[in-house]
């Protein structure tokens, strides 16, 4: 086979990385190139300079080091048993691309994982190399994300983090029974501990040293995981269940959820179905619930004995169906921990209702007025001149709230 | 009297709040002005002049509303000066209308600045410059349409951001161009007035192509993010229908595509790589590290799912004392390592003054996992049950038998329990020494923790005192063994 060109190994490694579901720019101190007069900024929120028919934001130049591996693990489309082309980008290819990319606009920055190619601290050293080169030589001020090798020795995670704004690893499956079955030669326990020393050394660095008094520059952006879902029978609870426990563990910033894709050349281990969207989006609102609305894990998955949460509805709705009890909720009166329960009505709605009714009491037009649809809120309220009397009740009530079906296509 | 205001451009946010001060203050209703931009055809009679604000007259608004007020001056509704000033009327008897969301003129003001926003937002992401020239020469031009007149309010994010480069943004309403050291605001152009073509394009392209998962076409969202209407000056967007085209047969192929055999460099690399690996763990520990080497995959209990590792004991192994305390805490679960936490620095706190070397002690816990309670952002410490606690025996009794120490300091209840096979009561024995059946000496104190859990200051310091004695005890203890 003849040696690949930059567009051919771009194309070999952006698809080799599109299994990676993070793309975030976001939750990094602000910076600018105002005195550098380099290139480069980022300013708090993220920012998506395209979207893929996919749906999915293209915020980051997502791509692979290389997708040369030893590992073997059976999801993988680079796993080393699998027959996809192989490629592998120079350190100034990546470093001369993502600048390229970024003096266009096209990107915020680099979002660099690899295959492990020979020993996971050689991998690891390239891409601190990339980072390194953007950082110092060319004073590049845009985000850098990196995918970390949890085998790696410290002082590269070290100097990762010195360059990084994010830094990752993948726990790749919500259970370790799962991790050993698909992916044998990864061990759960050192990707634990690993995820463990990046807290400490995000915790540590963030205090202000003795001397200088100056926090020392370590992940800005934090620590974030991906699972997949769908690829092996754990549950929903079980799933939620290892966020939980991972964002209170590890301090992480996000948890990504990917739904299980089909690959090409994809192992007869493995679900040949197509990739459960649905149940990816309902994962991502339970997070939400649970990080942002003060709703307890098995709040959300008490309601269902098989452990799965509801398809066609989303968790808050299902939530409030299975706990009526809570509800009418008056909407001049309840705290703002319970109005962050009424389906249809999320955190920024809550803050103008409090704020409203410092001066004055809400009729049910006044919350038409401020939130998306009404229809979903109206059973679950007592506003001025307005109860949902039988409503609530009602044995329709979830029929009417669900979404009309739909005709659903293959893909 | 009516009055009709001409303001000097499109986004004149001075013009309009000079202008709305002295009409206000001179109590001119909205429905009297006239608000125009630029040169106007409009026939209403010629601009009457506008009044003085009487002197030592103050005009306050919320800081809030001039925040909005930039914003939604960049708006493209010709209505938008009316509502401003509308706005500022009302504010004079109602100061807290701003906080009333449900109001008509607050929910237009909202939908306007929103609409900035995210058109702003949009400009910050769909820019797409394109390079021309190169060494001295190069500049970097780019051709956007946005909704609102929003290139000013822009221009500094892009200066922030390419403060290096050499850029120019057209647009039809106004241009911005940085010459690296100086921002100039020009006027609009043409879409023919920018060049297109630029190497990077295929490459971004093929970016695009390739970062696309064709199982997961989801057409709608992306459009929601990405309408349409920016889709002409995006170069990547002109392969979106083929992509949509080809999805489906793409995912089906991935499908229907059976596993193949493995490739075949897997072998040699499985071989090279994985043979080697498995040093095999001896079946019972001799020493310590092989004990804690056992114990990291220890299961048996359920607690090794939520923590993050064994945390086992340290110490020297001819330690003649052991301490055990309960189980390690969150501090202790990420470092790995007994007595790191709050409650271990309270320990070495007591234990320096009591002068007993941590150096010379075996430290310990009666379970080796952390057992918590994920609540939001933390883990909050739960007590081992008397399973976990006789589970995690196994351990404790072969630390024991490999250090064999001359007695055993039990920090709290638990340790008392797992190290006497049954509860007692700290708070009536603690301070004695307890005689197992196997010769083993027990001191039983409290748990370092203790002193940190009582709320009141004043009676943690006698607590702590409490426990110095029982450390001096200890120490006393130690020295008729040495």
């Amino acid at each position: 086979m003849s040696v690949p060109t930059l567009q051919q190994k771009l194309a070999i490694l952006a698809d080799a990385a599109k299994y990676d579901a993070s793309c975030a720019s976001s939750g990094t101190t602000k910076r600018d190139s105002l005195k550098t007069k380099g290139i480069g900024s980022t300013e708090g929120s993220g920012i998506c300079h395209s979207y893929a028919p996919d749906g999915r934001c293209i915020s980051l130049l997502k791509i692979l080091l290389t997708n040369f591996c030893i590992y073997d693990c059976v999801y993988c489309i680079n796993r080393s048993s699998s027959n996809v082309r192989r490629a592998r980008f120079s350190v100034d290819e990546v470093v001369n691309l993502t600048l390229d990319f970024y003096k266009r606009n096209y990107i915020e920055g680099l979002f660099l994982s690899s295959g492990v190619i020979r020993s996971p601290d050689e991998t690891m050293m390239e891409m601190v190399e990339i980072a390194r080169r953007l950082r110092i030589d060319h004073g590049f001020q845009g985000y850098i994300h990196l995918k970390t090798i949890p085998e790696a020795s410290d002082e590269l995670i070290e100097q990762a983090g010195l360059y990084a704004d994010r830094l990752s690893i993948n726990v790749e499956l919500p259970t370790d029974d799962g991790v050993k079955r698909l992916a044998p030669q990864k061990k759960p326990e050192t990707i634990r501990v690993s995820m463990a020393n990046l807290r400490s050394k995000i915790e540590e660095k963030s205090e202000p040293t003795q001397r200088t008094r100056k926090r020392q520059r370590f992940a800005p952006g934090g620590q974030s995981t991906q699972m997949i879902v769908g690829a092996d029978a754990t549950t929903d609870a079980e799933i939620l269940h290892t966020s939980t426990r991972l964002y209170a563990g590890y301090k992480l910033k996000r948890v990504y959820y990917s739904a299980f894709s089909p690959i090409p050349d994809s192992s007869s281990a493995l679900p040949l179905v197509r990739p459960p969207l649905m149940r990816e989006h309902r994962l991502y609102q339970a997070d939400w619930l649970m990080r942002f609305y003060g709703f307890e894990r098995n709040e959300i998955t008490a309601g269902r004995p098989d452990g799965m949460l509801d398809l066609e509805i989303d968790p808050k709705l299902a939530w409030a169906l299975a706990n009526r009890a809570v509800f009418p909720l008056d909407i001049n009166r309840a705290p703002r921990e319970m109005l962050l329960r009424i389906p249809g009505i999320g955190v920024k709605v809550v803050n103008r209702i409090l704020d409203m009714r410092r001066f004055k009491r809400l009729r049910i037009e006044d919350v038409a007025r401020i939130c998306v649809s009404i229809a979903k809120v109206r059973p679950f309220i007592v506003a001025e001149g307005w109860t949902p009397r039988g409503l609530l009740d009602s044995e329709s009530l979830s029929d009417r709230l669900k979404p009309k079906p739909k005709q659903l296509s293959l893909f | 009297m009516r009055y009709s205001v001409s303001l000097a451009g499109e986004t004149d946010f001075d013009g309009w709040r000079d202008a709305a001060r002295r009409l206000s203050l001179n109590d001119v209703a909205p429905a009297d002005i006239i608000w125009r931009t630029g040169a106007s055809d409009d026939l209403f009679a010629a601009d009457t002049p506008l009044p003085d604000a009487p002197a030592n007259a103050t005009l306050n608004v919320p800081r809030d509303f001039i925040d909005k007020a930039k914003a939604v001056v960049c708006h493209s509704d010709p209505a938008r000066f009316t509502l401003l000033y509308r706005l500022l009327w009302r504010l004079r008897d109602e100061p807290n209308l701003l906080r009333i969301a449900s109001d008509p003129d607050v929910i237009r003001l909202r939908e306007m600045e929103k609409s900035v926003r995210r058109d702003s937002h949009k400009m910050h992401a769909f820019v797409r410059f394109v390079k021309v020239g190169t060494g001295e020469d190069e500049r970097f031009v780019a051709w956007f349409e946005p909704d609102h007149y929003i290139v000013e309010r822009n221009a500094d994010f892009f200066i922030r951001r390419f403060a290096g480069m050499r850029w120019t943004i057209l647009t039809p309403h106004a241009s911005a161009d940085w010459d690296g050291e100086k921002l100039s605001i020009g006027p609009g152009a043409t879409k023919a007035d920018a060049p297109t073509e630029d190497v990077s394009n295929d490459l971004w392209r093929t970016y695009f192509a390739n970062i696309f998962n064709p199982a997961r076409l989801k057409v709608k969202a992306m459009q929601a993010e990405m309408p349409k209407k920016y889709w002409r000056n995006l170069p990547e967007a002109s392969l979106i229908p083929e992509l949509i085209k080809g999805a489906d047969e793409a995912a089906r192929q991935m499908l229907a595509k059976m596993p193949t055999l493995p490739a075949p460099h897997h072998a040699r690399i499985q071989e090279r790589v994985w043979s080697k690996d498995v040093a095999a763990l001896p079946e019972t520990a001799t020493t310590l590290e092989e004990l804690s080497l056992l114990a990291k995959s220890c299961r048996r209990c359920p607690l090794w799912a939520d923590a993050t590792q064994t945390v086992c004991g340290e110490g020297p192994s001819d330690a003649r004392v052991v301490f055990v305390g309960e189980q390690p805490g969150d501090q202790e679960d990420i470092a790995g390592r007994p007595f790191v936490g709050p409650a271990g620095q309270v320990f070495d706190a007591v234990i320096s003054q009591a002068e007993i070397d941590r150096q010379k002690l075996y430290v310990t816990n009666a379970v080796k996992h952390f057992k918590f309670e994920p609540r939001g952002k933390k883990r909050i410490h739960q007590r081992p049950n008397v399973g976990e606690i006789s589970a995690c025996r196994w351990w404790l009794d072969h630390e024991l038998d490999l250090i064999k120490p001359e007695f055993v300091v039990a920090m709290g209840a638990t340790a008392a329990h797992a190290l006497l096979g049954k509860s007692v009561s700290i708070t009536a024995m603690r301070g004695q020494t307890v005689e197992r059946s196997d010769g083993l000496r027990v001191f039983l104190t409290i748990h370092p923790s203790f002193i940190l859990r009582i709320q009141d200051k004043a009676q943690a310091s006698p607590e702590r005192a409490r426990f110095l004695d029982d450390m001096r005890a200890v120490k006393s203890l130690m020295a008729e063994f040495s």
